[in-house]
């Protein structure tokens, strides 16, 4: 199983996390900044580290990330379904 | 090309919008029109169509990113095709999310589906789904969907998103679109000059005011405002006695070309 986390780039104006962070601010919170981002957990039919990593990879170039103003963060996870 | 023997095709899937909207523009004008789902686009391919159109919607929900997914499908499922289609010198248009899906797909900017897109269209600055009647600055005229339209006309025309802010790969990448002849429309002032990120003139605080482009040839196009809204008179705000509105202008163009083609 593989984590993808998507976010925007830095610097890259994020409406939804500004709106987020009045609204927290709006009900008390001392709330600086909030980014929003958006998580793929991948179930894989793969037992191999590195190639789980690469698939992973492709994956965000091909479809989960638009390199333009997204980064990607991946992580294979271990355990039940993951990769051994 | 006689026009009662040109097609055109335009595209549906699971929210897909204003598909009736740009068949009725496109039939009101003479051409025959014909909605086609994809997987009817996947039997019978394109080869008896000169006009394809990604129309508006939310294309599969939306997900992953707007007109990620449909994107990637015409990628995996019609690259081929479309690239021989756009070779041929066949009109392709987006609108809305087909303005999205084709960026996703890559077919913009680039005018050949590259695997990587080298724009996107990100949220809109406002954080609201923006729905209003802008200002578009013709760029530049006499292409296949700016026909008769001249370099500086001003349109009247709606956009509908939440996503469409256009920002280029680079800063040379934009400058490569504008000295190419590349940015086709501009949100504008109602007297013409740019709006210069000014909202609400600019929408969605796209870079350079960028509401649509195409690639160099011109015959492939995508705008984030909806034409096919701005057709009839009775569909303006205002002055509805008048029997056709500025979209109308951008069916002409593509009208004109599929005659000459």
């Amino acid at each position: 199983m593989v984590r993808v986390e998507v976010k925007l780039k830095k610097g890259h104006f994020d409406p939804e996390g500004d709106v987020t962070t009045k609204s927290l601010r709006d009900l008390g919170f001392p709330v600086s900044g909030v980014r929003v981002s958006k998580v793929y957990t991948v179930e894989l039919e793969v037992n191999d580290k590195e190639r789980a990593m690469s698939l992973a990879r492709e994956m965000c170039r091909k479809l989960l990330a638009n390199p333009t103003k997204d980064d990607f963060f991946i992580e294979v996870l271990a355990g039940e379904g993951g990769v051994n | 090309m006689d026009l009662s023997r040109a097609k055109a095709c335009i595209a549906r899937v699971g929210g897909t919008n204003c598909d009736l909207e740009m068949k009725v523009a496109l039939e009101n004008l003479g051409l025959t029109a014909e909605v086609l789902h994809m997987k009817q686009i996947l039997k019978r391919g394109l080869s008896e169509y000169q006009l394809f159109v990604l129309p508006g919607g939310f294309s599969y929900g939306d997900y992953v990113r707007a007109g990620a997914i449909w994107g990637k499908e015409v990628h995996s499922k019609i690259k081929s095709e479309l690239e021989a289609f756009i070779d041929e010198e066949k009109l392709v248009m987006g609108v809305c999310n087909g303005f999205q899906v084709m960026i996703e797909a890559g077919i913009l900017p680039n005018g050949e589906l590259v695997e990587v897109p080298k724009a996107a269209l990100a949220n809109n600055m406002s954080a609201k789904y923006e729905c209003r009647w802008v200002y578009l600055r013709v760029e530049r005229g006499g292409t296949p969907f700016t026909g008769d339209l001249e370099t500086g006309e001003i349109l009247k025309i709606p956009v509908g998103h939440g996503e469409g802010r256009f920002i280029p790969a680079s800063e040379d990448f934009l400058k490569e679109l504008i000295e190419e002849g590349c940015v086709l429309f501009r949100y504008s002032m109602p007297s013409g000059e740019a709006a210069e990120g000014r909202y609400p003139y600019n929408p969605n605080g796209s870079v350079y005011d960028i509401a649509g482009i195409c690639n160099r040839k011109g015959n492939v196009m995508g705008m984030m405002p909806h034409p096919e809204r701005a057709f009839f008179g009775w569909q303006l705000p205002e002055e509805r006695n008048v029997p056709y509105g500025d979209g109308k202008r951008i069916f002409q163009g593509i009208i004109k070309y599929l005659q000459k083609y």
